[in-house]
């Protein structure tokens, strides 16, 4: 049976449907195929959250994982988020959790907080 | 008094990238002036990812992408105050702002480029009925408070408004372990983005109460509850379909306007879209002052935003050294039939403007229908859309050859396709 949805690759969030033998229509880009596939078959997200960070100016600092994961790994991964905590120095793609929670993506900071 | 070339009121995306610009046309004595202790703007609380794929072709947050542009800004040394909140503009350009360091100081500019951004419609302005508790919070304050300040506002969510930056709360603060039991929308549709709805909503199960609105708050000190209601075609709530949830806390996200009162006081006429009005090159019927980003009008892509930031920036920078050209063109723009408003409100053509950018919404989804511009009556530009919804902003590219009148008016309006 044919699956409706909507694509989450750019802002146009076109509606795609994606039948049994993965062929994918109501894409405007090439990239819908791709995402069409990977969401029938095994859909990711990337996780943005924040980690405690011991600095003067910041009690937070941005994070995000840096290749999309298993959906159902979500809460799993937020889970380690929350009990992270970092001192500065920190550089935007820095590694805060390599491999979190055996998903094959690492946790990486997106922002500079040098103090 | 101090004075400067260029100063550029805000340091978000639209001022930055106007900075840049500005710089880059050979305008080096800028001061941006930044009221909070960050450069960066509203980004630095926009921790999602998804901006940039239009400036450098990748998907970045928001605190990465605003990082590109500080770079670029720290590279050339272009001087910055942050923590300092601008009072006043005066007509010959003294601009007034007040900081913890410097007192109230006034600086003379020779140009101004207005990038102040916009603000969150709050909860008096839409008057919910009902107790008024603590825990009834604009969506981008608790954001704010979540992703900068590291702390949730409540445990038990409920958000008014479908607007993108409640359904990123909604994950956001699903994520960090709150429970968000609906989010209710005045409209029958949904004024955020496709994907939102997708990736922020239905991933995690959380319904939308399409033409539904927030009847009631109730608690003493703190919300301990909330009551929606259905509402019928001219949004009156329909009694019987009330609905309560047990909530701490509720959010809303019911429109964002132009922070613009700083050129309103100067008396500068105000654009549908609650900024001034301005023609091609972003310049306000003051010369020297212009307006760009959201304080112009509320873009949904940060990508636009710079782009409009940069086209102020080159623009300032021609001002300055006197380049700008003159023009005894002059056509106003109107939103017509079906269209919310049109950027920019005015057209001074000018023998170097190749084409003329148009930017402007609809003012609710539809389908089947025909862009059209027409000018002094007659139309010059049809174009087809199979789908148009207000959320998501036209942007639209006349070569200059279509327009055969340097004056007069010109309407952008809807005309639905004729189904044989």
């Amino acid at each position: 049976m044919a699956t409706t949805l909507t694509c989450i690759i750019c802002p146009n969030g076109c509606q795609l449907t994606v039948d049994d033998d993965l062929n994918v229509t109501g894409n405007k880009c090439l990239r819908g195929v791709e995402y069409g596939k990977q969401e029938v078959t095994d859909p990711r997200r990337t996780v943005t959250s924040t980690v405690k960070i011991a600095s003067k100016q910041l009690r937070v600092c941005p994070v995000k994982t840096n290749v999309a994961i298993p959906k159902n790994m979500i809460f799993k991964v937020m889970e380690i988020v929350n009990q992270t905590s970092i001192v500065p120095p920190v550089y935007i793609g820095e590694v805060i959790v390599k491999d979190i929670a055996g998903t094959g993506a690492d946790l990486v900071s997106t922002r500079e907080v040098l103090d | 008094m101090e004075r400067r070339d260029l100063v550029i009121i805000g340091g978000g995306s639209a001022g930055l990238s106007a900075a840049v610009a500005a710089y880059d046309k050979g305008v080096k004595d800028i001061l941006i002036l930044e009221r909070i202790a960050f450069l960066g703007g509203i980004l630095n609380q926009c921790i999602h990812n998804g901006f940039g794929l239009h400036e450098f072709n990748e998907e970045l947050t928001g605190p990465e992408f605003l990082t590109r542009f500080v770079k670029q800004v720290e590279e050339r040394h272009i001087d910055y105050k942050l923590n300092a909140f601008v009072t006043d503009i005066s007509k010959d350009k003294v601009v007034t702002y007040s900081s913890a360091e410097d007192g109230v100081t006034q600086i003379q500019a020779k140009a101004i480029i207005m990038a102040a951004g916009c603000y969150e419609r709050n909860a008096g302005a839409i008057g919910i009925p009902g107790d008024r508790p603590s825990g009834v919070v604009t969506a981008g304050q608790a954001q704010l408070f979540l992703n900068d300040y590291g702390y949730m506002v409540g445990k038990r969510v409920f958000i008014l408004g479908s607007g993108d930056i409640g359904l990123i709360m909604a994950r956001r603060m699903t994520l960090e372990g709150a429970k968000v039991l609906g989010v209710a929308e005045l409209m029958p549709y949904s004024n955020g983005l496709n994907r939102n709805i997708q990736q922020c909503l239905k991933d995690f199960d959380i319904p939308l109460y399409l033409s539904h609105t927030v009847t009631k708050t109730i608690g003493r000190s703190r919300l301990e509850a909330i009551e929606i209601s259905e509402v019928d075609s001219s949004f009156r709530p329909i009694k019987g379909t009330e609905k309560r949830f047990e909530v701490d806390t509720l959010l809303l996200s019911v429109g964002l306007i132009p922070n613009n009162g700083l050129l309103d006081n100067l008396g500068i006429p105000q654009s549908r879209s609650r900024g001034s009005v301005v023609n091609q090159k972003m310049e306000t019927e003051i010369e020297g002052i212009f307006s760009c980003g959201n304080v112009l009008h509320v873009h949904d892509l940060v990508d636009y935003v710079v782009a409009e930031g940069r086209v102020a920036g080159e623009a300032a920078a021609e001002y300055i050294e006197g380049k700008l050209k003159k023009s005894d063109s002059l056509i106003l723009t109107e939103a017509g039939e079906g269209v919310g408003y049109v950027v920019p409100g005015r057209i001074e053509l000018t023998d170097e403007d190749e084409k003329i950018t148009f930017k402007f919404r609809v003012r609710k989804p539809m389908k089947n229908v025909y862009i059209v511009f027409s000018l002094n009556g007659i139309p010059f530009k049809k174009i087809y859309k199979q789908a148009i919804i207000p959320s998501e902003m036209e942007i639209v590219n006349i070569p200059r050859n279509l327009l055969v009148s340097n004056q007069g008016k010109i309407v952008v309006s809807t005309e639905p396709k004729e189904v044989k």
